[in-house]
């Protein structure tokens, strides 16, 4: 695009990383053993990207698309239900 | 200028000169840290929040960084801001510097000028400001203390001009300046509030509308985010041009872009910043009246280069010496030296440049010192690739 079009200084408008897919980032991804997950959102809490989701009714789930695998959601877990597995 | 308009006639010193402008601008946030020799501009704004005399919020922070990031923050969300430095403040703000330029915030800084460490010294060069010389902000230098007040007040305008939006800096040499008491012919406030007006950009930081500022670029547009920068560069001098034709219908002062003195009729011309300007045109004008045929040419708008001025008024000099307060370690010339250069041969012009540093971490530079400099003959330093370097002790 011509700088003449740019929007100057670069300003764009918030939320601009859902549109951002970090997928293929990861060397390993995480499992969440449903048996052994309580739903204490720690993992939530913890995730520095939107990858764990809250869903009303059931337990957390893994946003596969924004997670870089950075297994802080592993280190995190107090009854260790997320496994970093490696991607295939 | 109006019975009204001039509110009085003051002694101020460069820094309190400084104060008061920020204080009649209408400026929303302050944020600075005290350092010598700008003490006193921090010093002054804080005596004015605590007598009530300035409605903006006063942010004391805990370095320069976070000065400047603090004014980013609130410039963002479109109010007016201001910061001063000097020296190590301006070297620790210098990656801030960039972020304020890039992200178009129209901050308004003072740099009271000095050396930079190491040796410590407090006293005046302009290397502090040299160092951040490609750092997309505006650079003015001034070289009497009402000079730097009438600055302080032109540059909010000349920042927030929507078709500028760059920030800028007022600059003046350390103690020489900055502590010396002139006087000052102050505007009153009412005057400068109408003059300066409100800062609209396009674009305001707000929890409703959440915006990022300065986001990630890859090696695809980068480019054009600097290309942007260096077209409001080139607004830049139009603009200031404009906005001083302003300032003078209601002072009845105006400086320039650059100041020549005799230049049309000079065989010699000095070209030089900040204070030692004054110092030349004295003895500019003592040889003059001797017979001899000198000029001199000072550089107000040092960025954006006001090239085609410097041109122009230098078409007529057989030879010309250009005057660096600072040293560029191990370039051909100091920084105003290569832009002279380039600016000549850029115009077809081919006459000699004699590069000189003087003045360094606040060496003096008398009226006889200038004698002697507009004297050179040329042969003291091969032109391209070496300086003179006047004054140091052999």
């Amino acid at each position: 695009m011509s700088w003449r079009e740019l929007e100057e200084a670069a300003v764009v408008r918030g939320g601009t990383s859902s549109a951002y897919l970090v997928s293929g980032w990861r060397v390993r991804r995480p499992v969440i053993d449903e048996a052994k997950c309580t739903n204490c959102l720690i993992c939530w809490i913890f995730c520095p990207e939107p990858a764990i989701v809250r869903r009303e009714g059931v337990k957390v789930a893994i946003d596969y698309d924004h997670c870089k695998g950075c297994g802080i959601c592993e280190s995190e877990c107090p009854p260790k239900a997320i496994n970093m597995v490696m991607e295939p | 200028m109006t019975q009204l308009e001039m509110a009085r006639v003051v002694a101020l010193q460069g820094d309190e000169a400084v104060a008061e402008a920020v204080r009649q601008c209408d400026v929303d946030v302050v944020a600075a840290y005290p350092i010598t020799p700008q003490t006193i501009i921090v010093e002054k704004l804080a005596e004015f929040v605590a007598a009530g005399r300035f409605g903006g919020e006063f942010i004391p922070v805990e370095s320069e960084h976070s000065a400047l990031s603090a004014c980013l923050g609130a410039s963002a969300t479109g109010a007016r801001v201001f910061t001063a430095t000097s020296s190590q403040g301006l070297a620790y703000m210098h990656e801030m510097l960039y972020n304020a330029s890039g992200m178009r915030m129209p901050v308004v800084m003072a740099v009271a000028n000095r050396a930079l460490s190491a040796p410590l010294v407090l006293n005046a060069d302009h290397g502090d400001m040299m160092g951040s010389r490609d750092s997309g902000w505006i650079q003015v230098y001034a070289e009497n203390v009402e000079e730097i007040y009438d600055r302080t007040i032109q540059l909010f305008r000349l920042s927030e001009d929507p078709r500028v939006m760059l920030p800028s800096a007022i600059n003046f040499e350390g103690f020489i300046l900055s502590h010396d008491k002139e006087r000052v012919r102050l505007i009153n406030d009412e005057t400068v509030r109408r003059f300066v007006g409100r800062p609209a950009p396009k674009h305001r930081l707000d929890p409703k509308e959440p915006l990022t500022f300065g986001a990630i670029a890859n090696p695809d547009n980068y480019y054009e985010f600097r290309m942007q920068q260096a077209e409001a560069m080139r607004h830049a001098l139009t603009v200031f041009d404009e906005t001083e034709s302003e300032f003078e219908a209601l002072s009845g002062r105006r400086y320039g872009a650059v100041d020549a003195y005799n230049t049309d009729d000079a065989d010699k011309v000095a070209v030089v910043n900040g204070c030692a300007a004054g110092t030349m045109r004295a003895a500019a004008r003592g040889m003059n009246s001797g017979g001899e045929r000198v000029g001199v040419l000072a550089i107000k708008l040092y960025r954006p280069f006001p090239t085609g001025e410097v041109a122009s008024h230098l078409r007529r000099a057989k030879s010309v010496v250009t005057m660096d307060r600072s040293m560029s370690l191990g370039a051909p010339s100091g920084p105003i030296a290569e832009d002279v250069k380039s600016t000549l041969r850029g115009a077809g012009m081919n006459q000699p440049v004699t590069s000189l540093v003087y003045g360094i971490g606040g060496r003096d530079l008398s009226v006889e010192d200038g004698r002697k400099i507009l004297s050179l003959n040329g042969k003291e330093a091969s032109p391209d690739d070496t300086s003179v370097m006047y004054g140091v002790k052999e």
